[in-house]
């Protein structure tokens, strides 16, 4: 990564071109160096590098050589770092030095769901100090699974003048005094979106903090910021910011404030209602009709979200913009069948569905009949249990693959599923990059034959050639992850749980999916020896996370010496526990490739090998 | 509509709703299905049980951001399964609807389930028919003939009352009825509450 130049600079002489007039000889005068070719190529490299956006083809270019790689760190603006600890801030900020946007990535999936310690690290403070020398000109800042302080915001605020845009998803740490500072200091900001962040109710009215002029705001998503909101001042700002095109509210706001956000910005393409529902479950005549019209004036809207309590009689005020939806998220409301299939029978444009299951085989029925153009479904299940019955199973999924035959990303969670309709769905939708199947009761087999869900996922990874990230469940032998070896060579990122009977499972991942980049494996039988048949591998992978597996210390300590670019970091069970538990086990192993080697934020609880 | 009890054990689900009245240090351990290692730091109300009972199982996300090196769960508890992420657990609309007449829609009714420490049974009240906490109180008052008294924001109920109204949020800690506002708290009726004594 040296910056060492491999050509000599021009020369002095050449460079200024000016030879003394007293010396008396006739020599021309030159006020503008003569470049030399090499440096002809280098700037066209660069404005030609300008419109290259992929960072795929970005770092091929960069290899090329070390003029390339000169070029392309010149003209890189927009930065994405995967995983916040394989690269440090100060290399980051030496290497590319006219970098606009940010985008940093932190902690692994699994910490979504309590599997790691509240205090694990992925801070966005070491990042921001150094951009805030580094990148003056910052517009963009994009964060996801990242522990961010009030002190990181109010120094973002501080330390760009053209900032524009704020994404913090899944992030904690901050409050409502951080983001009061953002809206009142970025006079530029355009994107203020919180998704799925936890946000600390500080007690202070950050929606009253924008400034009171005119604002650029485009998008304004704050459905996760769980806090009272000052509706009058929310108003106003929404009139004071004729580009706002997306407005998701928190469930703190009526339905009643809604209407009247509504007609003040009858602009906005994507909408996120609050509350739906009345105080007292009792609507009046005229209001219906008064929602619905203002629904109506909505023209461009696409994209309908929030729901959170839902009263069902107030759907129909959504019918007017039903037919122009490309996305509908009711994944917050508790609907069934018969109260979604008056409006779904409109949305016949939707490519992007999320519900709960609530609403049952029979509301998925109704989806596959109308949505033809589906290209994303999620369904989520009300009740997160594993024992019982389930309102959604093999019916729905089955449905759904006859009807929608464009599908390319799944999310489905269910209770009981069958091999039969896991492959039907393979074949019926050839155009599957997003596989993730979640039977939630642990090591289920098909619920009709009693077998295994091998052949289903087999299929799944057979026939969707388009396939890069499955999510398998369900009842598993190491049969199926010897089909997922063997077919799933697009495959990069992969998630396992409750699965496999040895080792060998995980040895055909490892050896059979070249582009695995993220595997992430809970509670499953693979040992010391299925982890050293990835070592091949691992400098190529972004992480490997295994919990709750059979990985030993020792194992895992070899790992680490035969790799030394890997940070191999292990959580152990601190207590002690029953005879029939070995000293050396260890419960959590997530590692990575990085540049820097061990960092230095590490809880007593995590160990580096 | 009513809202149905679950069968099975008492566990932390978004169900229904226990307000329980109850004399100081009647405070139950409860077993949590799965104690949260994400847990935040929180701003609430400090009650007076936590300087007595530290160790509490339900003041596990105080417990938790005072020991940050928190330990990692036992063998035996599945956390984190199905993996689905506690915003959405928390903010999924709740219902119990097992009954085939029943609406399914969650959006009507605020049940609330209230114990009192001492009575033989429970008695079911709807939220939605109070305007304001006084009003709520007062119920309370009249239907278990006990004396709760005024609401102060400094000391609580800890006026010479015997009884505090307090009920468990989505978080799973105890909160004294009264700190959040009128209308926050029937919006959070998908939280299951159980409520312990104070004075």
């Amino acid at each position: 990564m040296s910056e060492d130049d491999d050509r000599s600079p021009p020369s002095d002489a050449a460079a200024t071109g000016i030879t003394a007039s007293g010396s008396g000889g006739s020599t021309s005068v030159e006020l503008f160096p003569a470049p030399y070719p090499d440096q002809v190529l280098e700037n066209v490299l660069e404005n030609v590098l300008c419109f290259l956006t992929s960072r795929r083809d970005r770092s091929a270019a960069s290899l090329v050589c070390k003029s390339w790689y000169r070029a392309e760190a010149l003209t890189r603006s927009e930065l994405f770092i995967g995983n916040c600890y394989a690269v440090s801030p100060r290399r980051t900020t030496a290497r590319f030095t006219r970098v606009r946007s940010v985008s940093i990535k932190g902690k692994p999936r699994f910490a979504d769901f309590n599997l790691m310690p509240h205090n694990w690290g992925a801070h966005f403070a070491p990042w921001v100090v150094a951009m805030a020398k580094a990148y003056p000109w910052l517009e963009k800042i994009y964060l996801k699974r990242m522990s961010v302080t009030d002190e990181d915001l109010v120094l973002i605020a501080e330390s760009f003048p053209n900032f524009k845009e704020l994404v913090l998803v899944c992030c904690d740490g901050f409050g409502t005094t951080g983001l009061a500072v953002v809206a009142n200091k970025c006079r530029q900001l355009r994107v203020l979106d919180l998704i799925e962040s936890e946000v600390m109710d500080e007690d202070v009215d950050w929606i009253a903090c924008f400034p009171g002029s005119h604002t650029c705001l485009e998008s304004l998503i704050f459905d996760c910021v769980d806090c009272l909101v000052n509706f009058e001042a929310l108003e106003r700002l929404v009139v004071r910011s004729p580009s706002l095109k997306k407005l998701r509210l928190n469930r703190y706001v009526s339905i009643g404030q809604l209407y009247r956000l509504m007609i003040r910005a009858p602009q906005l393409t994507h909408l996120g209602t609050g509350s739906f529902s009345t105080s007292d479950g009792m609507i009046q005549g005229e209001q219906e009709a008064d929602y619905a019209s203002a629904f109506a004036a909505c023209k461009s809207l696409t994209c309908l979200s929030g729901f959170r309590e839902t009263l069902p009689e107030l759907l129909p005020a959504i019918y007017p913009v039903c037919a122009n939806l490309t996305s509908l998220n009711f994944s917050y409301a508790n609907i069934n069948a018969e109260q979604l299939k008056p409006v779904i029978c409109h949305c016949h444009k939707l490519q992007t569905f999320w519900a709960l299951d609530s609403i049952c085989d029979e509301g998925l029925q109704a989806v596959a009949a109308t949505c033809k153009e589906l290209r994303e479904l999620r369904v989520f299940p009300v009740d997160a249990r594993e024992d019982i019955e389930g309102p959604v199973s093999e019916v729905g999924l089955q449905a759904i693959s006859e009807g929608c035959r464009k599908l390319q990303s799944i999310l489905y969670f269910c209770q009981r599923m069958t091999n039969a309709v896991v492959i039907a769905m393979s074949k019926n939708c050839p155009d599957l990059v997003v596989f993730r199947l979640c039977i939630m009761g642990r090591h289920r087999p098909d619920h009709l034959t009693g077998q295994p869900m091998d052949e289903g996922f087999g299929a799944i990874v057979m026939n969707c050639k388009k396939l890069t990230r499955l999510a398998v469940s369900g009842l598993l032998t190491d049969r199926a992850f010897s089909y997922i070896g063997q077919y799933g060579k697009l495959v990069r990122t992969l998630s396992v749980a409750f699965a496999g009977d040895s080792d060998n499972g995980l040895k055909y991942m490892l050896e059979g999916c070249p582009k695995l980049q993220k595997l992430e494996i809970r509670d499953s039988p693979f040992g010391d020896v299925a982890l050293h048949s990835g070592l091949h591998h691992y400098y190529n992978m972004r992480f490997l996370w295994m919990s709750s597996c059979k990985l030993t210390h020792q194992g895992c300590r070899e790992v680490a010496r035969a790799l030394p670019r890997l940070v191999v970091e292990v959580m152990t069970r601190n207590e002690v526990d029953e005879e029939d538990i070995v000293d050396d086990e260890i419960e959590i192993l997530y590692m990575y490739r990085s540049l820097e080697g061990p960092r230095d934020d590490v809880p007593k609880i995590v160990q580096i090998l | 509509m009513e809202m149905v009890t679950r069968i099975g054990k008492f566990d932390h689900d978004d169900d229904h709703l226990n307000l329980r009245l109850g004399l100081p240090g009647t405070s139950e351990a409860r077993e949590k299905q799965a104690p949260s290692l994400g847990s935040r730091t929180s701003n609430k109300r400090a009650l007076p049980e936590d300087a007595e009972d530290p160790g509490s199982n339900s003041k596990c996300s105080r417990t938790e951001s005072a020991n940050a090196d928190s330990a990692l769960p036992t063998k035996t508890q599945v956390v984190g399964w199905p993996p689905i992420r506690s915003y959405r657990k928390n903010n999924t609309q709740s219902t119990v609807m097992k009954t085939p007449q029943s609406d399914v829609a969650g959006g009507n009714n605020n049940y609330v389930k209230v114990s009192v420490d001492g009575a033989p049974y429970l008695r079911k009240i709807d939220l939605r028919v109070y305007k304001n906490y006084p009003e709520l109180l007062k119920a309370l008052e009249s239907m278990f003939n006990l004396t709760i008294g005024n609401y102060s924001e400094r000391e609580g109920y800890n006026n010479g009352s015997d009884y505090a109204p307090t009920y468990e949020d989505k978080d799973g800690d105890w909160m004294l009825v009264g700190d959040v506002p009128w209308e926050r708290l029937r919006i959070m009726k998908g939280s299951e509450a159980r409520g312990l004594g104070c004075a």
